[in-house]
C-alpha cells in the first residue's frame, strides 16, 4: 500500500503541556510535612535576609548620602563635620579594580586557551587547572600577606616606596592590584573555559579546512565567539576586587587619602598608597579608628551599588548559556 | 623587533608562550608556599609543637612581640596559638554545620517546591547574598546585631558573672556564627542546586511512579545521589569561612580568648578571634621580626588548611564524574 501524502503539511508536534501534580499534603506523613514546611521556611528566609540587607543599607545609605560626601576629599579630623567625604576612596576602588582586571584577564584567557585548545602534556594541564582551583580556595588574607613578602624583595623596589635604609615598603596600587588579579583570575578563567568548551568542534574543523593554523583559528574564530564569556568573567572578577578588603588593608596601606609617591604624575599615583571604599567602611565602622557610622553607611551603600551592578551586568552581557543562573563559577566557588 | 611580533605566530611558538603563561599559576603557588614558610619558620623553630597549644593570654604574647621591636630575644617569639585556632574551628565548624542543613533545604526548595515566579526571585537573591562584600556584612553586624544582642540577649547578671575574666558586649561567637552562616550558604546552595538539577530525571520519576511523595523522592533519590556534591559544597564553604578576616575582625570581639563550651549559655556570647582576623589586625606591626614570624606562621597554617580543603573538595567530587556531572 502506497503512502498517500496527506493534504496538510505535518505540523511539528507540540510537547505535552506540563501539568502540576495536585498532590494533597494531607496524604503526606507528618515528618514529610515538617520537612516541606522547613524547605519553604528556608527559601523564604533567604529572600527575607537579602531584602532586609538591601532595604536597610538603602535607607541608611540614602539618609547620609549627599553630593558633598561623595565629591569631597577625606580630611583627617576627629570632628565629623570636618572629615570630608570619600572621593579618594571611590577613585581608589576604580583604580584598583582596573589594575587588577587588566592583569588578570590576559593571563586567565591565555591559560584557558592553552588548557582547552592545547593542553599538552596533559598532566601539566591538569595541574594548572587544579592550581587555579587552589588559588580560588586560598583566603584573600593569605594572598595579601604573601604579596607583602613578595613585593618587599629588592627586585620589586620600583613598584613601591623605598625607605631610607633600603627597606622596600611593598605597599602600593601596583602591588595591591597585582595580588587582586589573583582574586579575579579563577572567575575569568572559569568563564572563558566554559565558553571555549561550548564551541562545537566543527567550527574549529571548518577553520582548519580553510587552511588556517591553530593560533589563527584561536584569534579569528574562537576568541570572538567567547568574548561574551570573557566579559562575564571579567565583570564578576571586578565585583570581587571591588568588594575585597583584606588585600587593601595589608597591601594598599588603607590610608584615608591617596598618597602619590614621587613627583611623576601617573607613575607616582600607581606607586603610592591609598584606600578604597571597602577600607573606608572598615576604618569608619566602630571597629576602626575613624568611627563615623554615618559615613560608613553612605560609603557602604555606594559600594553595594557598585558590586550589585557588576554582578548583575553579567545577565545583560550573557543572556544565553546560564541554565539555572546559579552556576558555581558565578559565585566564585 | 616589533616587526617580528607583528608577523603571524607559528603554532609552536604560540603553544609555548601560552603554556608558559599558564604555568605561571603553578609558579605562583610554589612561591606562595616558599615565601610564607620562610618567614614563618622562626616562630615554629622557637616554639616547636608548643605552638599549637594554649599558653595563657595570647594578646599579651603578641603585645610583647610588638614591644620587642627590631631585636627580639628568643623569649619574645614564644606563642601558643590555640585560642586563635580554637576560635577558627568554632566559627567555621558551627557556621558550616548550620549552613549545611539550611542550604540543603533551600536547594531542595529551589529545585522542587518553589513556584516558577518565586524561583525567578530566589536565584538572584542567592547571587546577591554571595556578592555582598564581607565588610558590609561586618558593618551590619557591628551596628545592628551586636547592639541588639548586647541590649536584649545578654543580661546584666550574666555580664557581672564573668566580668573579672572577659567583658561581654554583644560581640562574640553568636553574632560571628550567624553572619558567617549567611555569608557561606550561597556557595553551598549553588553547588547543591547544580548537582540536584544534574540528577537524571528518570531516577526521581521512577521513585514517584512507585508512589512516594515529592519530598520523599527528593530526599531518598536526588539528595542521596548528590551527596558528593553536598560534601564538596561544605568543604568549599569551609575554606571560605576559614579565610574570612574582615567581617570576623569587626564582630568577633577581637579578643584572644578561647570560648569554653562548659560555660553553658554564656559560651555563645564569649568573644574570640580567629587566625585570619589576627593577621589583618597585626599587619601594621609587621616590622618587628617576632610579630612577622608569628603572623606568617598563622598564614602558613591557613594556607595549609586551604590546600587540604581544596584537595578534599576534589576528592569528594570524583564520584560525581561517574555520572558525567560537572560541579
Amino acid at each position: 500500500m502506497a503512502v498517500t501524502p496527506s493534504a496538510e503539511p505535518l505540523r511539528p508536534l507540540r510537547p505535552p503541556r506540563k501539568r502540576r501534580v495536585n498532590e494533597s499534603l494531607r496524604t503526606w506523613r507528618w515528618t514529610d510535612r515538617i520537612a516541606f514546611v522547613l524547605c519553604w521556611a528556608s527559601g523564604l528566609s533567604l529572600c527575607l535576609i537579602a531584602a532586609a540587607i538591601v532595604v536597610y543599607m538603602a535607607v541608611k545609605g540614602l539618609q547620609f548620602l549627599s553630593f558633598d560626601v561623595i565629591f569631597s576629599r577625606p580630611l583627617p579630623s576627629a570632628d565629623q563635620q570636618g572629615s570630608g567625604g570619600f572621593w579618594d576612596a571611590i577613585v581608589g576602588t576604580v583604580l584598583l579594580t582596573i589594575i587588577g582586571i587588566a592583569i588578570a584577564t590576559p593571563i586567565a584567557v591565555a591559560t584557558a586557551i592553552w588548557v582547552v585548545e592545547y593542553g599538552r602534556p596533559s598532566w601539566l594541564a591538569r595541574a594548572v587547572e587544579s592550581g587555579i582551583e587552589i588559588v580560588a580556595g586560598t583566603p584573600d588574607i593569605v594572598i595579601a600577606i604573601f604579596g607583602l613578602a613578595l613585593f618587599q624583595q629588592g627586585i620589586f623596589a620600583p613598584l613601591s616606596f623605598t625607605a631610607q635604609g633600603g627597606a622596600v615598603f611593598g605597599r602600593s596600587f601596583l602591588t595591591a592590584g597585582a595580588m587582586m588579579s589573583l582574586i579575579a583570575l579563577p572567575m575569568v578563567f572559569g568563564a572563558t573555559r566554559e565558553g571555549l568548551q561550548s564551541v562545537p568542534a566543527h567550527v574549529r574543523e571548518a577553520s582548519y579546512g580553510l587552511g588556517k593554523t591553530k593560533i589563527a583559528t584561536i584569534r579569528r574564530v574562537l576568541l570572538p565567539s567567547v568574548k561574551p564569556n570573557i566579559s562575564t568573567g571579567a565583570a564578576l572578577g571586578m565585583g570581587r576586587i571591588a568588594g575585597d578588603t583584606a588585600i587593601v588593608v595589608v597591601l594598599l596601606g588603607a590610608t584615608l587619602r591617596i598618597d602619590p609617591e614621587g613627583s611623576v604624575p601617573g607613575v607616582g599615583l600607581l606607586r603610592g598608597t591609598g584606600g578604597t571604599l571597602t577600607s573606608y567602611v572598615y576604618n569608619n565602622s566602630p571597629a576602626g579608628e575613624g568611627n563615623a557610622p554615618q559615613k560608613a553607611y553612605a560609603a557602604a551603600f555606594v559600594l553595594l551599588l557598585v558590586v550589585i551592578a557588576l554582578n548583575f551586568a553579567v545577565d545583560a552581557i550573557a543572556k544565553r548559556g546560564a541554565k539555572t543562573g546559579l552556576e558555581s563559577t558565578r559565585l566564585g566557588a | 623587533m616589533l616587526d617580528r611580533l607583528r608577523e603571524p605566530w607559528s603554532d609552536q611558538r604560540a603553544e609555548r608562550t601560552l603554556g608558559a603563561l599558564a604555568s605561571l599559576v603553578l609558579v605562583l603557588i610554589a612561591l606562595m608556599i616558599i615565601f610564607v614558610a620562610i618567614r614563618a619558620w622562626p616562630s615554629f623553630q622557637h616554639n616547636g609543637l608548643g605552638w599549637f597549644t594554649g599558653r595563657g593570654d595570647i594578646d599579651e604574647q603578641i603585645g610583647r612581640q610588638v614591644n620587642g621591636g627590631a631585636n627580639p630575644t628568643a623569649a619574645d617569639y614564644r606563642i601558643g596559638a590555640w585560642p586563635l585556632i580554637w576560635g577558627t574551628i568554632l566559627t567555621t565548624g558551627l557556621a558550616v554545620g548550620i549552613g549545611l542543613c539550611f542550604s540543603v533545604l533551600a536547594a531542595i526548595f529551589i529545585v522542587e517546591f518553589s513556584p516558577g515566579g518565586l524561583r525567578r526571585v530566589i536565584v538572584p537573591v542567592v547571587r546577591l547574598l554571595a556578592a555582598v562584600p564581607s565588610v558590609i556584612y561586618g558593618l551590619i553586624g557591628i551596628l545592628v546585631l551586636v547592639p541588639f544582642v548586647n541590649n536584649h540577649l545578654v543580661s546584666e547578671g550574666r555580664k557581672e558573672s564573668v566580668q573579672y575574666v572577659i567583658n561581654l558586649s554583644g560581640t562574640g561567637l553568636l553574632v560571628s556564627v550567624v553572619i558567617l552562616t549567611v555569608m557561606i550558604t550561597p556557595i553551598m546552595i549553588a553547588i547543591i542546586v547544580d548537582a540536584l538539577y544534574a540528577v537524571p530525571r528518570g531516577w526521581k520519576e521512577g521513585a514517584v511512579a512507585l508512589g512516594v511523595n515529592r519530598w520523599r523522592a527528593m530526599w531518598t533519590v536526588s539528595v542521596r545521589a548528590a551527596r558528593p556534591a553536598i560534601i564538596a559544597g561544605a568543604v568549599l564553604a569551609c575554606a571560605r569561612a576559614l579565610g574570612e578576616a574582615i567581617m570576623l575582625s569587626m564582630v568577633s570581639g577581637s579578643k584572644g580568648f578561647a570560648p569554653n563550651p562548659a560555660d553553658g549559655i554564656t559560651f555563645i556570647f564569649e568573644p574570640l578571634r580567629p587566625l585570619a582576623s589576627t593577621i589583618v589586625e597585626d599587619a601594621e606591626s609587621l616590622n618587628a621580626p617576632a610579630v612577622q614570624a608569628t603572623v606568617y606562621s598563622f598564614a602558613l597554617l591557613l594556607l595549609f588548611s586551604a590546600f587540604t580543603m581544596s584537595f578534599c573538595a576534589w576528592l569528594a567530587k570524583q564520584p560525581m564524574k561517574k555520572y558525567g556531572i560537572r560541579v
